[in-house]
């Protein structure tokens, strides 16, 4: 049942993505083009998500379990560091290098584009890297 | 700055935006859990017992959008201007940063945004104002 509901969130994610332009790289640089000829179309799409997702996140607030039961995993982490900031930089000079963020990335793979597939790659190597770079230092440190 | 009136497309911006609201909203009712694409990815590179299906039908939905799209409606164009060092190079950064940060567009954008938390509020206006000011160094500066 998890499956299933997880399988269909990705499903209608990745539609949305694709309805809103998200998945059109070129677009996503326009947008982040504010010097140029400025589309400002995915300030909505973040308006849109959020319109529809805040209701839903209110609405589980303070609950413990689901409403198929299983227990409810949100996030706890509370501070504003370092590694936040310099994370969320890195993250978004990518983004602009190339206008593709991970969920257009895994839509333009199943559409079967060459330069999605080799973004995509790119981008589990350095998160691979970066989680053993992670598990080394947890180790050295012991 | 000037708009491009003829790229805007608000109507289907918000309802692109909606559907992506409403895969997230779907996701914490049904399963309990945020929508952060990066981390559901991360988690399958280290795989932990009885933690993989939920992650891999998430992806495998978002691999198969585009087919089923394509079914119905014929997939839009898209393009990528990128060559191929720059989309590694995108790629590593992405991996990486998402990584560090602990959360992407998704995640951060979409779910944190809309569970007003002020950690997810201060990482998207960091990776917005680093895409904008990426963006402006490869268009106007260097491509300019």
């Amino acid at each position: 049942m998890y499956t299933l509901a997880s399988f269909l969130a990705g499903l209608i994610f990745g539609i949305g993505l694709i309805v809103s332009g998200m998945a059109n790289p070129a677009k996503v640089q326009a947008f982040l083009d504010l010097a140029g000829a400025w589309d400002p179309s995915l300030a909505l799409v973040m308006a849109g998500a959020i319109a529809v997702g805040a209701g839903a996140f209110a609405l589980m607030r303070g609950r413990m379990h689901s409403l198929l039961g299983a227990p409810m995993k949100l996030p706890t982490a509370r501070d504003i560091d370092r590694r936040l900031v310099m994370g969320s930089l890195v993250f978004g000079v990518g983004w602009g290098l190339a206008g593709i963020c991970p969920g257009p990335g895994l839509v333009l793979v199943g559409s079967g584009s060459l330069q999605g597939m080799v973004f995509l790659l790119a981008m589990l190597a350095g998160s691979a890297a970066f989680e053993w770079l992670e598990a080394r230092r947890a180790r050295t440190a012991q | 700055m000037t708009i491009a009136w003829e790229a805007f497309t608000p109507v289907a911006a918000l309802a692109g935006g909606a559907l992506i609201g409403l895969a997230a909203a779907l996701f914490v009712m049904l399963n309990g859990r945020i929508a952060g694409i990066s981390g559901i990815l991360a988690g399958l590179l280290r795989p932990v017992a009885g933690d993989v299906a939920w992650r891999a039908a998430f992806v495998g939905g978002l691999l198969l959008a585009p087919v089923v799209y394509g079914l119905f409606f014929g997939l839009p164009l898209v393009r990528i201007d990128a060559g191929f060092p720059l989309l590694v190079a995108a790629g590593l950064l992405v991996g990486i940063g998402t990584r560090y940060g602990a959360g992407c567009t998704s995640g951060h954008g979409v779910c944190g945004l809309s569970r007003l938390s002020p950690r997810s509020l201060v990482a998207t206006l960091a990776f917005m104002a680093a895409g904008f000011a990426t963006v402006f160094v490869l268009r106007h500066f260097i491509g300019g």
